[in-house]
């Protein structure tokens, strides 16, 4: 690979990293909402019981956690409509380097502010007392919440690549990802719903959700062993990245 | 030498064709424009020839590198200034620069001194490190044009530079074009609908109208075409008036324009009396007439038939409640 092609991974890279420190409400905003999930959500609900639970704060955050760096994610892939709205992204595919270079730049720019957005909510957590299982607990949380991160980025670039503007992206958020998210057991346990349940077997969310708590906390029954929740969101993130650098790549100004 | 050279480039969109087998070539160093109103297809040529749309027929080579073969190598050697700002407004200006030099791979040191290069060259030097988004938009299309000259590029393309610009910014960024044309040798391939702004800036103008080119040639020798003066007039009975003035051959050429009258003459200010003498002779009166020299309105008008501006109106669409039963 030529050096250009490093340089342009890593300017893309840079770009995001300086526009979200930059951006201060955004900054605000993305740790400030699952905050308020956590505290609220934590705080209601904390005196409910829910069957194969002990501590409902426990129970939520890994859920808010995915749910973070779903959001921030997305966002960076949907953004590469911003850059289209904005002519920016004629600049970039006019440059001597590769649609793919542009993809990977700008997916690990998009992780890796989705990484510290959740590490932040994961860092709360733990002050709030949440119970973690350990340090191999801790190694597979960090693994779940990148390839969540790359799946999510990858599925905002099929929806940047097939949309022109931003109200379907309103529109797929609130019919398609808020349902799925409720319905992923991020808030409440889905087993004691028989139909939820099995909605629950084909919604992506829900293995990461589950996965995500598996590994990261205890006292609190998870439905599959995280290691199989592992191998589904392996899967998924393949299939996502891979449509995402396709559509991506295919489009044209 | 030919440094764009293209062989009956086309480009459909559906039933569409917005570029239509064009054939043309722009010399090294020279600045070359395409003139036409909007929707001629100049802008889908500029995408083209800096490889963001494939051509549906045809091909075209940049510095001898197919637009669609040597996509990466046709990318090396061009700079691209869009018509819409391209600009990551919330980067410095310098930013901006440095990003670029960085993904056309220039090292560290070279990219240093060629961004100060740049920022001089456009006199953006004390604005380097203002966002973007701060910047006015002239200031935004002299940071582009900076941009684009960045990687020393063969041949730059301006899709229409200064559309929605101030006149005095106007004029500033003709000078900047001129300036780098000049100082750099760059090679400049322009597009706009600006009259005023082909005949300042350009070398050669190709007219584009529907997608076809209609003429290429030397802003003077297109001038020529129209003839040294021209006289434009109005009067009671145009047909009568043209049957007339056929007769005469001190006359080069002859146009009607919907009610108005051009003529190409020699010596233009003495040929109005002659003009009013023959009318008055035929009981025409004429309403107005005037003379001047040729501008590129003319040309335009010559081989279109329409100026630039009547188009414009034309291609609005009259609601049917106001078109019925006329005045």
């Amino acid at each position: 690979m030529k050096t250009a092609e490093f340089q342009a991974i890593y300017v893309m890279w840079l770009r995001q990293m300086k526009r979200f420190i930059r951006s201060k409400s955004r900054l605000v905003s993305t740790v400030v909402q699952p905050l308020f999930f956590l505290l609220i959500l934590g705080g209601g609900f904390r005196v409910a019981i829910f069957e194969g639970v002990d501590d409902y704060l426990s129970f939520l955050a890994p859920g808010i956690v995915t749910m973070a760096i779903l959001f921030s994610s997305m966002f960076t892939g949907i953004s590469v409509l911003w850059d289209k709205q904005f002519g920016f992204l004629q600049e970039v595919l006019v440059a001597p380097i590769s649609r793919f270079s542009i993809i990977i730049g700008r997916t690990l720019g998009g992780a890796t502010v989705a990484l510290i957005q959740g590490v932040i909510i994961l860092l709360i957590s733990l002050g709030l007392g949440v119970k973690i299982s350990g340090v191999f607990g801790l190694l597979l949380t960090l693994v779940f919440m990148i390839l969540i991160a790359f799946t999510a980025v990858g599925f905002g670039l099929v929806i940047a690549s097939k949309m022109e503007d931003f109200q379907g992206f309103q529109l797929i958020m609130s019919l398609l990802i808020m349902p799925l998210l409720f319905l992923s057991s991020a808030f409440f346990p889905v087993t004691a719903n028989p139909t939820m349940k099995t909605i629950a077997i084909f919604n992506p969310l829900f293995y990461m959700v589950d996965g995500l708590r598996g590994s990261l906390v205890v006292g609190v029954a998870t439905v599959n062993h995280p290691l199989l929740d592992l191998l589904v969101v392996v899967v998924m993130c393949i299939i996502m990245m891979g449509a995402g650098s396709y559509l991506f790549s295919k489009s044209e100004v | 030498m030919d440094i764009i050279k293209t062989d009956n480039l086309t480009k459909n969109f559906n039933d569409l064709t917005a570029v239509d087998n064009i054939s043309f070539s722009v010399k090294k160093g020279e600045i070359f424009g395409f003139l036409g109103p909007n929707g001629a297809g100049k802008t889908t040529t500029i995408k083209m020839l800096t490889t963001l749309l494939h051509p549906t027929n045809g091909s075209a080579k940049i510095s001898d590198f197919n637009i669609v073969k040597d996509r990466d190598k046709v990318r090396k050697n061009i700079g691209v200034v869009f018509q819409e700002p391209a600009l990551d407004t919330e980067l410095t200006g310098e930013e901006n620069l440095d990003y670029h030099a960085r993904m056309y791979g220039i090292g560290r040191d070279k990219r240093k001194t060629r961004i100060e290069d740049v920022l001089h060259l456009v006199d953006l030097e004390d604005k380097k490190d203002v966002f973007v988004k701060n910047y006015s938009g002239g200031m935004k299309r002299r940071l582009e044009i900076a941009r684009g000259l960045m990687h020393y590029p063969n041949v730059l393309f301006l899709d229409e530079p200064t559309l929605g610009l101030d006149a005095q910014t106007r004029r500033a960024i003709w000078e900047y074009i001129k300036k780098m044309n000049k100082e750099e040798g760059t090679t400049i391939f322009l597009t706009t609908h600006y009259m005023d702004e082909a005949d300042y800036l350009c070398d050669r103008v190709g007219i584009i109208d529907h997608g076809k080119i209609l003429v290429i040639d030397s802003i003077e020798n297109l001038k020529n075409s129209v003839g040294n003066d021209v006289i434009t007039l109005s009067c009671s009975d145009l047909d009568g008036l043209i049957k007339r003035l056929e007769k005469e051959d001190w006359i080069e050429n002859i146009e009607r324009h919907e009610s108005l009258l051009t003529l190409g003459v020699k010596k233009g200010d003495e040929k109005i009396p002659v003009i009013i003498e023959i009318s008055q002779s035929q009981n025409i009166q004429i309403k107005s007439i005037s003379v001047r020299k040729p501008t590129l309105d003319d040309v335009f008008l010559h081989f279109t038939g329409r100026n630039i501006r009547n188009q414009e109106t034309a291609d609005m669409k009259i609601p049917p409640r106001f078109r019925s039963r006329g005045g």
